[in-house]
């Protein structure tokens, strides 16, 4: 258990970091909280040739709230943003969704950005971006762009991200008065990734509800009806079995947590 | 790569590959066998240090990463060969049978209950939700947290 060989380097600056990044395109992984990468390189499932450390870069490290949301830097910690009193007042959400990611350990030291570029399907991050209309700034030495959370998940572990780019910030959206929020999930234990999850929003206009874990991207459903929103999620996916939960037991699950999230943001 | 590492206070300049993994490096370079590496992948939290006063996973963390960083491994807890109140508590309540997630274990409550002083027994269920103990049920280290906190 001990990751392959690899060429490294710690940039100092955002500028330089893009620049390796742009020299070496697809042969250069991002390591940030190195969270997931690390065990993944570990267990030999990814061998990056050239891994770009931006964990010195301090400027990325920030939590910053205004009325209209919340900016999470690429450096930020999960536990930053949890303790960010700020972001929890604008956008609550955030701070229960990340208590639900791992444990306090691992949220020392794991990024929010990170979270969603790895992209995976069963993590509380990219459900809670999707389900807020959020997005993801990303530069090159091309220059940025901003990515609609609709557009940046593509699928398992895939991130509309191209080789070269560094994804620099999260765009949480605030949500309007009187819109309430809320998350659940089931795993098998506490800390696991859920084997599915719901997190929904809802107001006097409407509901929606974004799905993690049954499906290869978040899945954003809109509710015209809370009473029929079970069956809507249930009809809505096809979800894979594999050694934690069978097709039919996950389909059964997002039935009974989409009533129970648009329940909870009642 | 040359790294420094300052461990518990001493800092050690050692030559590593990237790929060296932080608990390795404590282990292997440095001789510090304190801290203890069960799963490598980050689930069982043995191998938990202090990074700048935070818990991490030493087994997630590559060493290049953290040079000149302050870390804190299980050695570092007592002082002048006394026992810390967590090392005392772990001893007084049995909090350790086999030993082996002990060094994860008494890291990971040093920097809890430095950040919550006094927790409820739910809080200090969940400040060592990370760590995987096979040996004692959990009881006795939770009752090693309360008498930790308020000894």
């Amino acid at each position: 258990m001990k990751p392959p060989s690899f060429e490294y380097s710690r940039a100092s600056s955002l500028d330089e970091a893009l620049a390796v990044l742009g020299e070496l395109g697809g042969e250069a992984k991002v390591l940030a909280g190195g969270q997931s990468l690390v065990p993944l390189l570990s267990m030999r499932l990814a061998a990056p040739r050239h891994l770009v450390d931006i964990n010195r870069l301090s400027e990325l490290a920030y939590v910053r709230t205004c009325d209209d949301g919340v900016r999470v830097g690429a450096t930020a910690r999960h536990a930053d943003l949890e303790r960010d009193p700020d972001a929890a007042g604008v956008q609550p959400l955030l701070r229960r969704a990340v208590r639900l990611i791992a444990h306090p350990t691992i949220r020392n030291r794991g990024t929010v950005v990170g979270s969603l570029a790895h992209a995976d399907p069963a993590a509380e991050l990219p459900a809670v971006l999707a389900l807020l209309d959020g997005s993801v700034r990303v530069a090159s030495v091309r220059g940025t762009r901003e990515i609609a959370a609709r557009e940046f998940f593509l699928g398992t572990l895939e991130s509309s991200l191209r080789p070269g780019e560094l994804a620099v910030e999260a765009f949480f959206p605030a949500l309007p008065p009187g819109t309430r929020t809320s998350i659940v999930e089931v795993a098998r234990r506490h800390g696991d990734y859920a084997l599915c999850g719901v997190c929904a929003v809802r107001s006097g206009e409407g509901a929606r509800v974004a799905l993690l874990g049954v499906a290869p991207t978040p899945l954003v459903l809109d509710v015209p009806d809370v009473a029929g929103a079970a069956e809507l999620a249930r009809s809505s996916i096809d979800p894979t079995p594999d050694i934690h939960a069978s097709a039919e037991y996950r389909r059964h699950l997002a039935g009974v947590l989409t009533a129970r999230a648009l329940q909870e943001a009642a | 790569m040359n790294v420094r590492l300052v461990v518990n206070g001493v800092p050690y300049d050692v030559e590593v590959p990237p790929r060296r993994l932080l608990s390795d490096c404590l282990r292997h370079d440095l001789r510090l066998t304190g801290t203890h590496v069960g799963c490598e992948h980050g689930v069982c939290g043995a191998c938990t240090v202090l990074l700048d006063g935070r818990p991490v996973r030493s087994c997630l963390l590559l060493a290049v990463s953290v040079d000149g960083l302050e870390i804190t491994t299980v050695e570092g807890l007592a002082h002048n060969g006394e026992l810390s109140p967590v090392q005392q508590a772990f001893a007084d309540c049995h909090g350790l049978q086999c030993g082996f997630c002990t060094p994860g274990f008494l890291t990971t409550i040093t920097a809890g209950l430095r950040e919550n002083p006094d927790p409820t027994e739910d809080e200090a269920r969940e400040m060592i939700a990370g760590n995987l103990c096979r040996c004692t049920g959990y009881q006795n280290i939770v009752a090693a947290v309360m008498k930790a906190a308020r000894p």
